[in-house]
């Protein structure tokens, strides 16, 4: 801009030759600022784990591990027993999970493997990443007036059918366990397809090609080639949907029917450790909370222990690959 | 040395040889086709919901779209008309409170992950514990909160408020916003961060002039997805915001919400109610819908 | 019918010895055209070799050669490649059977991540084996010249070996299912200079068996192996902003080497370019 000045002038013409010191106060703060802030995830962590641990204390010493094998729900009492809530949670999940594997890993193949056109994959992979946008509640709600209703014929089906087992031994009436595993499909599906594509995407193309080159078919080379080398990436995928199965509340809540009793039969109302608290926990007081404190302990180890097996394994893949 | 027996059989006798045409009644390209089609049944199972689900909101909510939906409160039981104008300013406002909190902390927390300790074995628990936050139940982020602020009263000893349920949803939040943040800047090419250093800017500018502007998009298509994720959610909202009939009177107190509205109003054994939850919903999966639409569109520029 | 088709072509490759023709083959990526106009007749039992600049296509027109191509989207081939009387390109013809008779090995080692048997076995499975199998996993291990080396850890993954001992693995990998042709698309590029020599002997046992086809980015390599040679070049398009490549001279490799008959032949093999 001013040409003309001479060098020994220009050099005036700056005045922070020097870094002051407000400057390096700023990043030193900014760097302490940050580390505050990523330590409110630990610090998040501790006060979850502990305001539920705290909360559960009473419970504990007044019930021991008797809670985790009885049945009993009875605040007039003041008796208490998870057992109805955990064996909900553990089948109601379990069982989505045999049903939505199968249909996301499906999708998934369909989507990445080049069966159909790429504008047809894409379309069909942003429904799905769609279907994972829609609220909780919302599916809940369309459970309640849509789905039930629709599938009443084939739960009655099924009793008629298989009665004689304990599994199916109650007439369908509303809300229960079966159209509860049913929504939990619809909401784990999208998580089940996503991390199927992409591990299915991560497969290196010369396997592929390898494979192809041998003269496999595209499903021999789809089964003997590609899913094994993606299966640490999919179970970790499993695993993840596995615990937001046995954490979703708001869809399960609204229609599984939320009994105190046990029952096997799928077809009949059950609960699980999370809709139990969406339930109760606004109205409870005393013992109560606390024994619902010690539910949602439970159900903090239970997430808790998926998750990490989940990241262990993935972690154990992107080693290996 | 004796002779293998293979020498004894040409390579045609030992293989099947097959004339180079197609034969689709060759079982393995009838295998071929049946698998092709279970996977292309599966893939409309799976989008099969999203199509229902759709269709339902926009028939049965669609109908009751009208001025008064978003202007009035919700009747009381047994009455019919009104609308949830209180819940859809409470969903807003509990967003807000929790984008407010989870937005400059998880960014915060992202820049420290990613620029400061990238491979320390802080960073590393910190992400740990970032995905085990992640994977943490809703609901249980509402008994959380429960305890800790409102069992507690800690704000000016009220108990339910719209404070505690926009700091259950920034919990909720918090490991999205971190994560994206820390993989947005990982993005970054190391050669811009350089060029800043090479010029004598000091870390802090480096990363609020350089580093962050270059992440944008992604961070910011993050924070869109986490925000709708989290304006739908309800769990952690029932036992902190709670519920209210009246338009919202101030942070800390009890407050509407439209997730909130569909759980309570579904149950109830009222027509209009019932009604009244299909038409939040349609606004409030309308909202989401064109949220994750935005950030699908933000990305899609930042490609290009 | 399939018959009739087969006697339709075959008048066109009666002359003996010959394995594959490529007539007028053009091959392009969506719009762009990758290599034009290729005319070809790849003799049976001999080594021939593809060379030529980064861009020229010969990778292309070796994977047009069993059908690789097919799994690149948008990738269409105009012109013939006659293989034992058939148009491979015809619509009646099943690609899965034309990889069968035509093996391929890549230019990354690419073993499954299976062990080193079933590496070998898988393939030969899929053919329809009815001989021994673990006579076979031997014979083409020993044929691949990779048999000392592994004949102790057959059940170990074919993963846990050097980049060397990968790529000779997927060549038994390639021979045990017998094929006619062997396609090689740069198989020593990811290689040392010592596992390059033992693979150009490996090539050398194999030829008196099959046919090879190499793509080959090393003049050396070319000389040392093949009997024929392709040199294939890239020119610029008018009006365009890529590259096409096409055929230059096909002739022994003796010829090729020292007396080319074109100018840019000349060039590329006295290491003026490219």
């Amino acid at each position: 801009m001013t040409p003309d000045i001479p060098p020994a002038l220009l050099a005036d013409q700056f005045t922070l030759r020097r870094r002051p010191p407000s400057e390096k106060l700023v990043d030193l703060g900014f760097r302490q600022l940050t580390l505050c802030l990523a330590s409110v995830v630990a610090l998040l962590l501790l006060g979850i784990f502990f305001t539920v641990l705290h909360g559960s204390e009473e419970a504990f010493h007044n019930f021991g591990l008797r809670f985790l094998t009885t049945s009993s729900w009875d605040p007039v009492n003041e008796q208490y027993g998870a057992l109805v809530a955990i064996y909900g949670t553990l089948v109601s999940s379990l069982l989505a999970l045999v049903i939505a594997v199968p249909l996301g890993l499906g999708t998934a193949i369909f989507i990445t493997e080049d069966l159909i056109p790429l504008s047809l994959r894409e379309a069909i992979g942003l429904m799905v990443e769609l279907l994972a946008a829609i609220p909780s509640v919302v599916l809940g709600l369309w459970a309640i007036f849509v789905m039930e209703p629709a599938i009443r014929p084939v739960l009655d089906l099924l009793n008629q059918l298989l009665g004689w087992t304990p599994f199916f031994n109650t007439v369908p009436q509303g809300p229960g366990m079966a159209p509860a595993i049913l929504i939990l499909v619809v909401m784990v599906l999208p998580i089940i397809t996503a991390i199927s594509r992409d591990a299915l995407n991560q497969v290196p193309p010369e396997l592929r090609q390898g494979a192809y080159g041998v003269g496999t078919t595209r499903w021999g080379a789809i089964f003997s080639v590609i899913l094994p080398s993606a299966v640490s990436a999919i179970t970790g995928g499993v695993m993840l949907a596995l615990g937001r199965a046995m954490g979703e509340t708001m869809a399960v809540t609204m229609i599984i029917g939320n009994s105190l009793n046990f029952n096997l039969s799928l077809l009949s109302p059950g609960n699980t450790i999370a809709s139990m608290l969406a339930n109760q926990f606004g109205e409870a007081d005393g013992i109560q909370v606390s024994a619902l404190m010690y539910a949602a302990l439970i159900l903090m180890v239970l997430t808790f222990a998926v998750n990490v097996f989940a990241q262990w394994i993935v972690r154990r893949l992107s080693l290996r690959y | 040395m004796s002779t293998p027996s293979y020498l004894n059989l040409s390579s045609d006798q030992l293989f099947d040889r097959r004339p180079l045409t197609r034969d689709p009644s060759l079982r393995r390209n009838r295998i071929n086709q049946l698998f092709t089609l279970i996977a292309g049944i599966f893939a409309s199972i799976a989008v099969l919901p999203l199509f229902l689900v759709l269709v339902y909101v926009l028939i049965q909510g669609g109908k009751l779209i009208s001025l008064g939906l978003f202007t009035q409160l919700p009747p009381a039981p047994g009455l019919t008309g009104g609308g949830i104008g209180n819940a859809i300013v409470g969903t807003i406002l509990v967003s807000a409170i929790a984008s407010l909190l989870a937005i400059p902390v998880g960014v915060g927390g992202g820049i420290y992950l990613c620029e400061y300790a990238n491979r320390g074995w802080f960073a590393q628990f910190i992400r740990f514990g970032n995905d085990v936050l992640a994977g943490v139940p809703s609901i249980i982020c509402g008994v959380f909160v429960y305890g800790a602020i409102v069992a507690t009263r800690v704000f000016f000893d009220q108990s339910y408020s719209a404070a505690a349920g926009g700091i259950a949803l920034a919990v909720l939040m918090l490991p999205t916003v971190i994560k994206t943040t820390d993989e947005g800047l990982k993005l970054v090419p190391q050669e811009l961060r350089w060029g800043a250093y090479g010029i004598g800017a000091s870390k802090f500018v480096t990363i609020m002039r350089v580093t962050l502007p270059a992440a944008f998009t992604p961070i910011a298509t993050g924070i869109v997805l986490a925000i709708a994720r989290a304006a739908g959610e309800t769990a952690p909202l029932i036992f902190t915001a709670l519920f209210s009939s009246f338009w919202p009177e101030g942070v800390f107190n009890p407050i509407a919400s439209m997730s909130v509205l569909i759980f309570n109003f579904a149950i109830m054994p009222y027509e209009a109610q019932n009604s009244l939850a299909w038409a939040a919903s349609f606004v409030l999966v309308m909202m989401i819908l064109a949220a994750n639409l935005l950030a699908r569109w933000l990305s899609r520029i930042a490609r290009s | 019918m399939t018959t009739s088709l087969q006697e339709q072509m075959s008048s066109r490759t009666a002359q003996a010895g010959t394995c594959m023709s490529l007539q007028d083959v053009t091959i392009s990526y969506g719009k762009f055209e990758a290599v034009k106009n290729v005319f070809m007749d790849i003799p049976c039992g001999k080594v021939t070799a593809f060379i030529g600049p980064s861009g020229c296509g010969k990778s292309t027109v070796l994977r047009a050669l069993n059908r690789m191509n097919d799994l690149i989207p948008g990738c269409g081939l105009k012109g013939r490649v006659v293989f034992d009387g058939y148009d491979l390109y015809d619509k009646r013809i099943d690609p899965v059977e034309v990889r069968r008779r035509i093996g391929m090995v890549f230019q990354k080692p690419n073993p499954f991540p299976k062990t080193i048997y079933e590496n070998i076995a898988f393939g030969a499975r899929i053919n329809g084996y009815k001989g021994d199998m673990d006579e076979l996993v031997e014979r083409s291990l020993r044929k691949a010249a990779v048999w000392d080396e592994c004949k102790d850890k057959l059940k170990q993954s074919g993963l846990a070996l050097s980049g060397g001992q990968q790529q000779r693995l997927c060549i038994a990998r390639a021979i045990a299912t017998e094929p006619e042709v062997i396609l090689m698309d740069e198989p020593c590029s990811a290689l040392d200079p010592i596992s390059t020599l033992k693979i150009e002997e490996t090539m050398h046992e194999l030829k008196r068996s099959y046919t090879i086809i190499i793509v080959t980015h090393n003049m050396q390599q070319a000389v040392r192996v093949s009997d024929m040679t392709a040199f294939f070049n890239a020119e610029a398009v008018e009006g365009g902003t890529g590259k096409v490549g096409y055929l230059v001279e096909y002739n022994d490799t003796e010829q090729i080497f020292n007396a080319p008959g074109q100018k840019a032949t000349q060039d590329y093999v006295s290491g003026r370019f490219g």
